[in-house]
């Protein structure tokens, strides 16, 4: 036997995080990459390769002093922001409400969206009312943007008599056919493949549908993801896939999700036009995900994105990152807050104050309490009214088979 | 009427499902322009166009679940797993997500889709080719799960199980493809001679569900499905006991009442399957018939299965329940 001769001195590499807690983490300041830096390609005759700058490169379109620019800029009228800055505010302020419910114990578990609003807001508001909507679980607000009822989400993360999931998942897993908004499942990644489904039953009906679906940088190590991709490949049905990497899954850092380019890049050897975009600026996302749609919309197949964020919360209320991640490491990130981002671009054209910024954020926080305690009416975590036990056996089939009819009767409820 | 062998029926299963219904799509490993490495899907492609009959990727799990996604838009996806043993990378879209999405989803989404795969031992292909892995989805609330014994059973089953609302795994025993299989591998019969092998040309179905009687006896229940019922005939006939045969069909729910109207009649029962013994769905089956007919068993239920050891290549007679071994359990159940 020889010596194995070798230029490294572990066994393998560790991915690993670029800092621990009492460290600092230097995210580089300001993000290097400008508005100008990158132009936007015909969707109509855009080919993977065309696209390969952006994969590697960060679409934005809000510069450091908030002004939109460059050629992505989606020249959005002040009311439609306004629209995307009210809908991002509610969602924080109804995550908050959520978390301050959870913390009482008045809901199980929670799981918030804070610092990634932008990402199912500004991207569902791209999309036509008909899309298919294919989240993962820190998507949620795509449902303020279809205009579902705070009551009847505040319901299902009770998981009380007007659950309309009726009690069966944990909360934030939403289900909301009415919004074309398909159910959240825990196992990560399964969606993604899935909606490649969706897309191609679409396009199989001639339908005008584009299905967009949403999974995380630690997720996209998982099969799912790259059947997704692969699939899309082949059968470039009308889908947006993105992989929204906010760095953290859990406590497992994106080092451990790739070894090395961006999650965006990845696409490329797929042949799919593949955009790496800066998940905190709204201007960015509303404009990259309109031209995946529009592209999708021609019949001319999927796009892939990657959101660039950072998880600023903890991944649930079961987690505290602050024994594995710096715990101000959020506060250095270059992209920073897309609510402040929005807010001072806005305030910039002279459109927003901060008058009506507090007007807004209590006319929201009234709005949430409301529905906090409307939803509460029909029963909360710790006292009920829960969905009756019989809802154990039903629609576990079309029709109750004998088996589950009889355990049912053993229940004797 | 028309003598069809296993594959002529499911293949005209599906061309009578493609015909009656715009959303049926069909799609899997090899099943499109080349017709499936058993020859199911053979000329539906070619009949029915490449949008509706077509070839996927090699990848269980993408399969199973563009076939989710289909049918949570509104299609009936009728996706085929090459073998049953190439299963498991689906198994995560199978049980956690095509079996729960109804119930999860408070009934606003299902998937009313059908996954064929064929199974089973006697084509000498080792453990990767052989196995029956039924007892993996009986364990899935959500799933229907049925496995066909001969070419009439093969046609109906799977309309009913492409008309279904929920999810069903649908296992084809491959050895019984050609013809019906008694257990000697020398002697391989046609579906020619056999009356199974009628099948109507036309659309006809089957209820899920339900068992089929495929002899009556007074003196031993013997159930079995899929390529098990036939060398269970061939048993039945080398003991010389007056046996009632019943094969199961749908395993997922099962026919209760039929095997248990059936055993108080004889007091006796052999459940044969070729997969493992232990979680095996004998054991399910043998549980709840002692829950019913305690009082009416004369002598302990017996099974008969394959041993709890992978599936082998060239010794695989001695692994696949035999007339012989079955026999012997039959005979045994009379002596008490």
């Amino acid at each position: 036997m020889t010596d194995r001769k070798t230029l490294i001195t572990s066994p393998y590499t560790l991915g690993a995080p670029p800092s621990r807690p009492g460290e600092t983490t230097d995210f580089g300041g300001k993000w290097k990459e400008q508005p100008e830096d990158l132009g936007r390609p015909d969707p109509a005759t855009c080919s993977s390769q065309d696209t390969a700058s952006h994969a590697s490169g960060l679409i934005r379109v809000l510069n450091d002093k908030g002004e939109a620019k460059g050629e992505w800029n989606p020249k959005l009228k002040s009311e439609t922001l306004i629209e995307g800055l009210e809908y991002m505010m509610r969602l924080r302020i109804f995550d908050d409400r959520m978390i301050k419910m959870q913390r009482t114990g008045k809901l199980s578990f929670y799981m918030r969206s804070l610092g990634e609003e932008a990402v199912a807001i500004a991207q569902t508001m791209a999309l036509q009312e008909q899309d298919w909507i294919f989240p993962s679980y820190r998507q949620p607000g795509a449902q303020f943007v279809r205009g579902r009822s705070m009551v009847s989400m505040i319901c299902h993360c009770i998981g009380n008599t007007e659950d309309n999931v009726k009690g069966r998942q944990m909360p934030v897993h939403y289900t909301w056919k009415e919004g074309r908004f398909i159910s959240i499942s825990s196992p990560v990644g399964t969606q993604f493949s899935q909606a490649v489904g969706v897309a191609m039953a679409s396009a199989y009906k001639g339908d005008d549908e584009v299905c967009i679906s949403w999974l995380g940088d630690g997720t996209s190590a998982q099969g799912d993801y790259h059947y997704a991709l692969n699939f899309a490949s082949t059968f470039k049905p009308p889908v947006i896939l993105n992989v929204v990497n906010n760095q953290w899954a859990i406590s497992t850092h994106r080092n451990l999700a790739t070894g090395g380019r961006t999650f965006a890049e990845r696409g490329l050897a797929y042949d799919i036009p593949s955009f790496r975009v800066d998940g905190n600026d709204f201007l960015a996302l509303y404009s990259v995900t309109k031209w995946a749609r529009d592209r999708a919309g021609a019949g001319l197949g999927p796009t892939h994105i990657e959101v660039y964020t950072y998880r600023t919360g903890p991944h649930s209320s079961s987690d505290d990152p602050s024994v594995y991640r710096p715990a101000d490491e959020f506060a250095s990130w270059p992209g920073g807050d897309p609510i402040e981002r929005l807010k001072e671009h806005l305030i910039n054209k002279g459109d927003w104050d901060e008058e009506k910024d507090a007007a807004l954020e209590k006319k929201i926080d009234a709005e949430v309490m409301t529905a906090y305690k409307e939803a509460c009416k029909f029963g909360d975590l710790a006292s009920g009214p829960y969905p009756p036990a019989s809802t154990i056996f039903t629609e576990v089939y079309e029709t109750v088979p004998w088996h589950i009819q009889e355990q049912r009767e053993e229940l004797g409820k | 009427m028309t003598k069809m062998n296993m594959i002529a029926a499911l293949n005209s299963a599906l061309r009578c499902q493609l015909e009656k219904d715009p959303n049926i799509v069909i799609f899997g490993e090899d099943i499109g322009y080349f017709g499936g490495v058993f020859r199911v899907t053979d000329g539906l492609q070619k009949d029915f166009g490449a949008h509706r009959v077509f070839d996927a990727p090699l990848a269980e799990g993408g399969i199973a679940a563009i076939a989710m996604g289909m049918s949570l838009n509104g299609l009936r996806p009728v996706a085929e797993i090459q073998f049953a043993d190439y299963i498991f990378p689906a198994y995560d879209q199978i049980v956690n997500e095509i079996a729960k999405i109804r119930h999860r989803s408070g009934g606003e989404f299902s998937a009313p889709l059908t996954i064929r795969t064929p199974a089973g031992g006697g084509i000498k292909g080792g453990h990767h080719h052989s196995q029956s892995p039924e007892s993996q989805f009986t364990h899935t609330p959500g799933l229907k799960v049925v496995y066909c014994s001969n070419p009439y059973n093969a046609k109906g089953l799977l309309t009913s199980a492409i008309e279904s609302n929920d999810p069903v795994i649908f296992f084809e025993p491959k050895r019984c493809y050609r013809g019906p299989f008694y257990g000697d591998p020398h002697d391989v019969p046609t579906w020619n001679d056999h009356p199974d092998g009628e099948v109507p040309d036309e659309y006809y179905s089957i209820p899920l569900e339900q068992a089929r009687i495929v002899r009556q006896g007074e003196a031993c229940t013997v159930i079995a499905w899929g390529t098990m019922v036939h060398v269970s005939e061939q048993a039945i006939k080398n003991s010389g006991v007056d046996c009632e045969l019943i094969d199961l069909q749908t395993l997922l729910p099962w026919d209760r009442d039929t095997v248990v109207n059936s055993i108080k009649k004889t007091g006796r029962c052999v459940i044969v399957h070729e997969a493992p013994k232990t979680s095996g769905f004998g054991a399910e089956m043998s549980a709840s018939i002692q829950e019913r007919c305690f009082y009416h068993l004369e002598s302990p239920i017996l099974r008969v299965t394959g041993w709890d050891t992978p599936f082998p290549h060239t010794t695989e007679w001695d692994y696949m329940p035999s007339p012989e071994r079955i026999a012997e359990a039959i005979k045994k159940t009379q002596e008490e």
